[in-house]
């Protein structure tokens, strides 16, 4: 089975939960955002429901959890948002 | 395209009004959003913006070209990052247009609209503890990282 490995961007307090706000995740090919956000939760518990509650972008577009995933692309989950 | 900025610095309201073009307007409207020194109860010490900012960028450019398009205005926006202290201003909107009921409009719709979609976050630092600000919710923060 052949693996991508994709560079993941947190924010607000997803990046607390992870101690990080950037990290990099390998994952099996076909590999969609869902799948992302799952081996996020099982490296880092406490973000399982991270696109329940917030949304996702791939390589600064925002993204739905089916949208597919290539290697070196740059994943990253938005908690609900609070600017102005 | 709309003239949007995401800066580290004070807000400068000539600034973002000069690049609103306003031939052929009567009505400039401009909003300023400040820090609050209270925020449910608690005294706020300051605010700490964090930005994805590349998207954030291009969203705040989407949603000011599309209340040009939707309410027939000119915009502009600045909105800061960083740390922020009570009574200081974290974002403007300014919207000229011919007649002043669609500059107001538009500044609302644009407000509400940033509030709801543009990547970006803040943590309250107040006399309780420090939180993050998600939508309607407050995260107590569980480690104090340099935010970008």
């Amino acid at each position: 089975m052949t693996t991508i490995k994709v560079k993941v961007l947190l924010f607000a307090h997803f990046a607390d939960i992870a101690g990080s706000n950037q990290l990099e995740l390998e994952l099996d090919e076909p590999a969609h955002v869902a799948d992302c956000a799952r081996a996020l939760a099982a490296k880092y518990p406490g973000l399982e429901d991270i696109l329940k509650i917030g949304r996702a972008a791939v390589n600064d577009q925002f993204a739905d959890e089916s949208h597919m995933l290539h290697d070196t692309d740059e994943v990253a989950f938005l908690p609900p948002v609070s600017g102005g | 395209m709309p003239w949007i900025q995401i800066t580290r610095e004070p807000i400068d309201p000539t600034l973002v009004s000069d690049h609103v073009d306003r031939e052929g307007c009567g009505a400039l409207v401009t909003f300023s959003g400040t820090v609050r020194g209270k925020s449910h109860g608690k005294a706020v010490l300051y605010l700490e913006y964090e930005a994805y900012l590349a998207l954030a960028e291009a969203e705040l450019g989407r949603v000011v070209q599309e209340a040009e398009t939707n309410f027939g205005v000119r915009a502009a926006v600045q909105h800061r990052i960083g740390r922020v202290f009570p009574g200081e201003s974290s974002i403007l909107v300014a919207a000229a247009s011919p007649h002043r009921a669609s500059a107001f409009d538009a500044c609302r719709w644009i407000m509400d609209t940033i509030k709801t979609s543009v990547p970006i976050w803040k943590r309250e630092h107040h006399s309780e503890g420090v939180d993050w600000i998600e939508g309607d919710t407050a995260v107590p923060a569980i480690i104090l990282r340099p935010i970008s």
